[in-house]
């Protein structure tokens, strides 16, 4: 299969008047075309960081960042139109991403002209095109996203995104600020339309059990880490990192099914430390119930465990 | 039987808006025992949060009125009570824990100065010394589990982690031995971590105490873990009331059924397409039963007059036409 984004070794740090913030230390994964990778974490795991450094809207501090083969590592001002064109995020909170100002139609119509997608004459017709793809009626063109629901007004973030006829989108927590009755409507309509235009998604979330329902394969962050990666159905049938399993163990689940996969319960303890003084070693063994003495010395590497789960821990 | 400690009649919130009223709450009816944890449900904007401010008296004034209904706190209508009456009763009996713990803590005031407030306006501690007061609050501090309480008592707000706030925010609430406790999506701005550990916290403490609590959510998942009974709300008044574990087995209202088949699974199992339309505009409500227009099993009645409560067994009720027969 075609490999659409590849990611190694990618490093953030940020300079601040508190010292160096280490928000990426480590993150390596690669998504294919037709294919959805979960970002799961924390918040300040560094997650959205790792989002924003794939769309070039900042600098990374190491690493690289491959989009067909070709170095994208650079910023957004540095990255050539043809580039940005391919390459489209939806925010978490459709109410501050959306311009207020601008009706729906004029919202669609940006993109399309700065990529001189189509000629004059046809863009309305995209843009009613692109507002049936995501199950809004034609009269939205006129709205302003004022008088939208929270839902709608993700949709028409959605169809923006689209517009330019990305192959990757980048999906950051696009329904953490939305009720479940609404949430399976957008989820639903996000993965109708990767299977006709085979697309590839970074979708970055905090909730596991949403990644169940549509990630291809699932990566986990603490702490500016990828802690573990697996296709969905290893990685939930047997988690293997002690940050995994509290995880696992911490979503609150409605039926007696779903109570059987949770891991034996295991107790959250402690909190995320900050990204400004990250533990030595292992950066999980503060909070880890099974930490063994060489995790407070040394950082453990990510091993494979079986063909395609990767850990990063000493107990494997 | 168990002693009722809280109980909703019939309540009615407006707001005063330009051009007329926003009918919120209509006819809203609950019921909380004595030392039980009992759940409340329902998407955004459907009036839980409404209906426990009304219980607290802290309806934003002048816009919000009860026209009608009476809310019963240990034999006394809350609704009617002086102002001196009703501050008596939130220091001491009823407390509620906010979704942001950010917002509920004022700024620029340590931990310290905010939570020996508490202790010191309380008629109990009525000439205590500084000292022991201290001495309650460390305490206070200690029992929700945080650690170094010397140095979070000096510190502000802004020092402190999300998950640390809301440990605060719930000792503010359990201060002076309250009664009933609302948490208002105390979990919902935190991690899943965090926010298994203060659900945790919230059941230990009022297992200890003997508290009941009120625990508004939108997260099934989270009603399902840490509840006994639950009421599932929409749009101003209770759809369904019943038992933690057979409303989940055995869901009867529309409402609470096409609820739970949005939520994502962790076995995987394919999610339906949502819930049609939205939450009605509160200016225009649709008549009879707020839910007939994104309902799929509506019949005629539903949009002529509001269902009554039909009681299916001992503890499950619901409010829908579809069972008129069975109760």
């Amino acid at each position: 299969m075609e490999e659409l984004l590849k990611v190694e070794q990618l490093k953030k740090h940020f300079v601040t008047s508190r010292g160096i913030v280490q928000a990426v230390s480590e993150a390596t994964f690669s998504i294919t075309a037709g294919e959805t990778l979960g970002l799961v974490g924390e918040s300040g795991s560094g997650k959205s960081t790792v989002a924003y450094m794939v769309m070039g809207l900042y600098q990374p501090t190491d690493g690289n960042i491959r989009f067909k083969d070709k170095n994208i590592g650079k910023y957004h001002q540095k990255r050539p139109l043809e580039l940005k064109k391919e390459l489209q995020i939806v925010f978490q909170d459709p109410g501050s991403s959306l311009n207020p100002r601008r009706s729906v139609g004029k919202i669609l119509e940006l993109p399309l002209k700065i990529h001189r997608i189509d000629s004059q004459f046809n863009l309305r017709k995209r843009i009613l095109d692109l507002l049936d793809m995501v199950g809004l009626p034609k009269e939205y063109e006129t709205k302003y996203p004022s008088s939208l629901g929270g839902g709608e007004k993700q949709m028409v973030a959605i169809a923006r995104a689209l517009s330019t006829d990305p192959s990757l989108i980048v999906l950051d927590e696009p329904t953490s600020a939305l009720d479940v009755s609404i949430q399976a409507k957008i989820i639903n309509t996000l993965i109708r339309i990767q299977k006709e235009r085979n697309l590839g998604y970074l979708f970055i979330t905090h909730d596991l059990s949403l990644m169940r329902n549509i990630a291809h394969r699932v990566a986990i962050m603490y702490l500016g880490r990828i802690v573990e990666q697996a296709l969905t159905k290893d990685f939930f049938e047997t988690p293997l990192h002690p940050y995994t399993q509290m995880l696992l163990a911490s979503i609150p689940v409605v039926s007696e099914e779903e109570e059987k996969i949770k891991p034996e319960r295991i107790t959250s303890v402690g909190e995320i430390p900050s990204p400004v003084n990250i533990p030595p070693g292992c950066v999980f063994h503060p909070r880890c119930p099974k930490k063994m003495d060489i995790c407070s010395q040394e950082e453990p590497t990510m091993v494979e465990y079986k063909p395609g789960h990767f850990v990063r821990c000493y107990l494997y | 039987m168990k002693e009722v400690l809280l109980d909703i009649k019939d309540l009615q919130v407006h707001f005063r808006v330009y051009g007329g009223f926003l009918k919120v709450l209509n006819g809203t009816n609950m019921r909380v025992y004595s030392g039980e944890k009992v759940g409340l449900v329902g998407e955004t904007g459907c009036g839980k949060t409404t209906t426990m401010k009304a219980v607290m008296r802290i309806l934003p004034k002048p816009h919000g009125i009860t026209p009608e209904g009476k809310i019963i706190f240990k034999n006394k209508n809350v609704l009617s009570l002086k102002t001196q009456e009703i501050e008596r009763l939130r220091r001491n009996e009823i407390s509620m824990i906010f979704q942001d713990p950010t917002a509920a803590l004022n700024p620029v005031f340590t931990i310290g100065e905010q939570l020996l407030d508490v202790f010191r306006y309380s008629k109990k501690n009525d000439g205590l010394k500084g000292k022991t007061l201290k001495q309650m609050a460390v305490d206070s501090l200690r029992a929700v589990a945080l650690p170094d309480p010397e140095r979070i008592l000096a510190s502000y707000p802004i020092q402190l982690s999300g998950g640390m706030r809301q440990r605060v925010c719930i000792a503010l609430a359990l201060a002076n031995q309250k009664q009933l406790l609302i948490a208002d999506e105390p979990g919902t701005s935190l991690d899943v971590t965090i926010q298994d550990q203060i659900l945790r916290l919230i059941h230990r403490l009022a297992e200890e105490r003997n508290m009941a609590v009120i625990l508004i959510s939108h997260s099934l998942g989270v009603i399902r873990e840490w509840t006994e009974r639950v009421y599932v709300m929409y749009a101003g008044s209770m759809v369904e009331e019943a038992t933690t574990p057979k409303l989940f087995s055995q869901p009867l209202h529309p409402y609470t059924q096409a609820l739970m088949e949005c939520v994502p699974r962790l076995t995987g199992m394919k999610t339906n397409e949502g819930i049609p339309g939205r939450i009605p505009d509160y200016f225009f409500p649709p008549t009879g039963c707020r839910f007939h227009p994104r309902c799929p099993k509506k019949m005629a009645i539903c949009q002529e007059e509001k269902p009554p409560f039909y009681q299916i067994d001992d503890n499950h009720q619901v409010a829908c036409y579809l069972y008129k027969g069975e109760s």
